[in-house]
């Protein structure tokens, strides 16, 4: 069930209430996020205070199809299926569309999608599994998926090797193995490659090691951004989740004491570098996520264009914690936002 | 005569029954009609247009206040344009505005929370509803001045400095130039022209400079030119008036008494660009105040005084009165210019009010000519061409002296 921020925001310290007892680490956590934005962090930003949107205006997320607050965590597990052999087939049915997103209040960007999202579904299996995605582009323009892993050839998702690209109305189905484990990405992979990614057609491809992690309350970063003047020249907005300030305005809940792993990537493009900085605490990093030994424990890690990792935390304190890329011009562009502790 | 009358009536004749204002007015209706038409339904004949709307937007006027950035922007495309979000050197900011859409070649104003540093620069980038950006460069941010007293008294100040007292100190030379023989004073007037002739070239390149500047809403350029052929043609139709009055009064020496006012009604017109660009440029604190921008201003403009005592050296006795009033036409005007250009610069309004001291220049140079000419009736003659380049070379030597 979804409920949307604007309808909580009259319901005040009931919907609130509800808010806290709505917190599990595995369910949907929609409703505690959205009442999260009734208080708080209004105050943020403006003047010396630091960088805001235009204050007022607020993202239409309904009309966007998708709030980053939900997209979080929500990770696809496709439809799984023993097979005969014991092995487990997912699949999945992923679609392009062409669609416009408003990435900040009022800014409208025309953008290229999976399944009307950005980030695109993040496609979740178990190391060893067999993976089926059929993909159907619904898009006005040829596309593939590329996934980053090991697979044979003629399914690496790119122009003139297997099935190469997919015209419009086509649809293929890629298949291979999900190794190794790790936190890993899909993007389009269609000529002008920059420009197929930077709208919008990227999304994360998570393999569980064969025995699991520890639970924890999962978390799914996508850093990206839109350039939205099309000069190919930087980018006009930054965010985690393609929305700017979405995490000012409605602050990640988080619980004090448990354990927090962010699936965190960067596919900005036009940019050679981005990063992540937490404050007031300290995260392992796992690097791509492929071994369960973190080689980092930091509060700042850079990442180019397709890297990726794991981070896990767990918050002593209650209280509001900024993160934000500590290449402070795109902080300040809406790569910017808050925990939550409780 | 007789021939061509006959044949007029005869032409008027088969349409005599038509009033001539209803001949006049037909075609004015019928063109208001075709143009209401083409306006409700013509636009839906061609269809859409090829490309995405047209997003231009300017911005016409800095304001900079502690802690604030207000802008008035333009909308100088075809198309309304709305405007999404702000952003200053790559910070998003929070600002205030009535309406976020501005119309076709309309303006609204915005005002941006950002804490601003005195003397840095900044580039404001505005972002339309489509991402489109449209960037503002201000050189260096310093607070605008509060239009109050103390404001006021000194633009008037400065006006004074850069225009009334210079021109003044100028115009002491009359009783020398009263003096000197005829060939003297022929010399004297080819400077002036030469001095003029600079001028003009001068304000050109400068109004062409400020044109640019700005949205170019109204014409760009083309102001330049605008003002320039009101301001000539203006003065034209003055000095004819000013001429059949002396002729009826046959007064001696009336005429030269005219040339003076008209030289001094162009100086003041330029001068009135002169005060907007020192206003103007006072008010983003690209002016350097000081003992050198008074010097050099009051050596500069010194040879506009000159300048306007020049043609008076026949005439008998110009009263006291006469010779301030003349001095106040020409160098009052800086004041006021010094006034708009801190208070309400536009730069191109700016080029209006250049175009205009440059037109008054030129027709103030073409009275001037008859004056230099010798005996002989030439106006090219070594002595005159000597004059006109060293009133030119004055002038190119003095601006080296006034860099605003």
């Amino acid at each position: 069930m979804k409920i949307d921020r604007r309808q909580l925001l009259g319901g005040g310290a009931l919907a609130a209430a509800g808010a806290l007892t709505a917190l599990d680490p595995r369910g949907n956590r929609a409703v505690a996020q959205n009442a999260a934005a009734g208080h708080g962090m209004n105050g943020h930003g403006g003047g010396a205070n630091g960088a805001t949107l235009r204050k007022g205006a607020t993202v239409d997320h309904r009309a966007n199809g998708f709030n980053p607050t939900d997209i979080l965590r929500d990770f696809d597990e496709g439809r799984p299926r023993r097979l005969a052999s014991g092995r487990t087939l997912r699949e999945w049915e992923v679609v392009a569309a062409d669609k416009e997103i408003e990435i900040a209040p009022g800014i409208k960007y025309p953008a290229w999608t999976f399944n009307g999202r950005i980030p695109g579904p993040s496609l979740r299996a178990r190391e060893g599994e067999r993976l089926r995605v059929r993909f159907v582009n619904g898009s006005a323009h040829p596309h593939t998926m590329h996934f980053h892993g090991i697979h044979p050839a003629e399914m690496d998702g790119v122009p003139g090797v297997g099935p190469g690209l997919i015209e419009p109305g086509k649809s293929v189905v890629y298949e291979f193995d999900a190794e190794p484990f790790g936190m890993h990405l899909y993007h389009c992979h269609t000529g002008p490659l920059a420009e197929h990614i930077a709208r919008g057609m990227y999304g994360a491809f998570i393999v569980d090691p064969k025995q699991g992690r520890e639970e924890a309350d999962e978390l799914l970063m996508m850093m990206n951004g839109f350039n939205t003047n099309f000069d190919a020249e930087g980018n006009q907005v930054y965010a985690v989740n393609s929305i700017a300030f979405h995490y000012v305005n409605e602050p990640i809940r988080v619980r004090r004491g448990e354990l927090v792993r962010i699936y965190l990537a960067n596919i900005l493009e036009y940019d050679p570098i981005n990063s992540f900085h937490l404050h007031g605490n300290f995260f392992e990093f796992f690097p791509t996520g492929t071994r369960l030994q973190p080689t980092d424990f930091t509060d700042t890690i850079g990442m180019v264009q397709g890297q990726r990792g794991i981070l896990e935390v767990r918050f002593p304190n209650t209280g509001m914690f900024m993160f934000h890329a500590h290449k402070t011009e795109f902080a300040d562009l809406g790569w910017m936002g808050f925990f939550e502790v409780l | 005569m007789e021939a061509g009358s006959h044949s007029r009536s005869q032409v008027e004749a088969p349409t005599g029954r038509v009033p001539v204002w209803a001949l006049g007015a037909i075609p004015l209706v019928l063109i208001v009609g075709a143009l209401a038409a083409l306006l409700t339904v013509g636009g839906d004949t061609l269809g859409e247009r090829l490309g995405p709307p047209v997003e231009e937007i300017a911005v016409e006027r800095t304001v900079l206040r502690p802690g604030e950035i207000e802008l008035t922007v333009r909308n100088t495309g075809p198309d309304a344009v709305t405007v999404a979000q702000m952003f200053v050197n790559d910070t998003y900011v929070d600002y205030r505005a009535t309406d976020n859409e501005i119309g076709r070649s309309g303006t609204e104003a915005f005002t941006l929370n950002y804490p601003w540093q005195q003397d840095s620069p900044y580039l404001v980038t505005l972002v339309s509803e489509t991402g489109a950006t449209t960037e503002h460069e201000i050189p260096v941010a310093v607070e605008t001045p509060a239009p109050d007293g103390g404001f006021y008294g000194l633009m008037a100040l400065l006006g004074v400095y850069v225009g009334v007292i210079p021109v003044a100190l100028g115009m002491l030379f009359l009783p020398f130039l009263r003096r000197v023989r005829e060939h003297w004073i022929r010399f004297f007037m080819a400077i002036t022209i030469g001095l003029l002739g600079f001028l003009a070239i001068d304000a050109y390149l400068e109004g062409t400079e400020i044109a640019e500047s700005g949205t170019g809403a109204f014409g760009g350029a083309a102001l330049l030119f605008i003002g320039a052929g009101a301001a000539y043609l203006g003065l034209a139709a003055l000095d004819r008036v000013l001429r059949e009055r002396g002729q009826r009064a046959r007064e001696a020496g009336a005429s030269a008494l005219q040339l003076s006012l008209l030289v001094a009604i162009g100086i003041g017109l330029h001068n009135l660009g002169e005060g907007l660009a020192i206003g103007s440029a006072y008010a983003v604190g690209e002016l350097a105040l000081g003992a050198f921008l008074v010097f050099g201003f009051a050596l500069h403009n010194t040879t506009e005084g000159l300048a306007i005592v020049a043609p008076l050296s026949a005439y008998r006795r110009p009263s006291l009165a006469r010779l301030g009033a003349l001095g106040l036409i020409a160098g009052a005007p800086a004041i006021l210019g010094a006034f708009i250009g801190a208070s309400a610069y536009n730069p191109e309004f700016a080029a209006l009010l250049i175009g205009v001291g440059i037109g008054a220049i030129v027709q103030v140079i073409v009275q001037l000519v008859p004056a230099i000419r010798d005996r002989a009736g030439r106006a090219l003659y070594p002595a005159s061409v000597g004059g006109i380049l060293a009133g030119a070379a004055v002038l190119y030597a003095t601006g080296f002296l006034v860099a605003a």
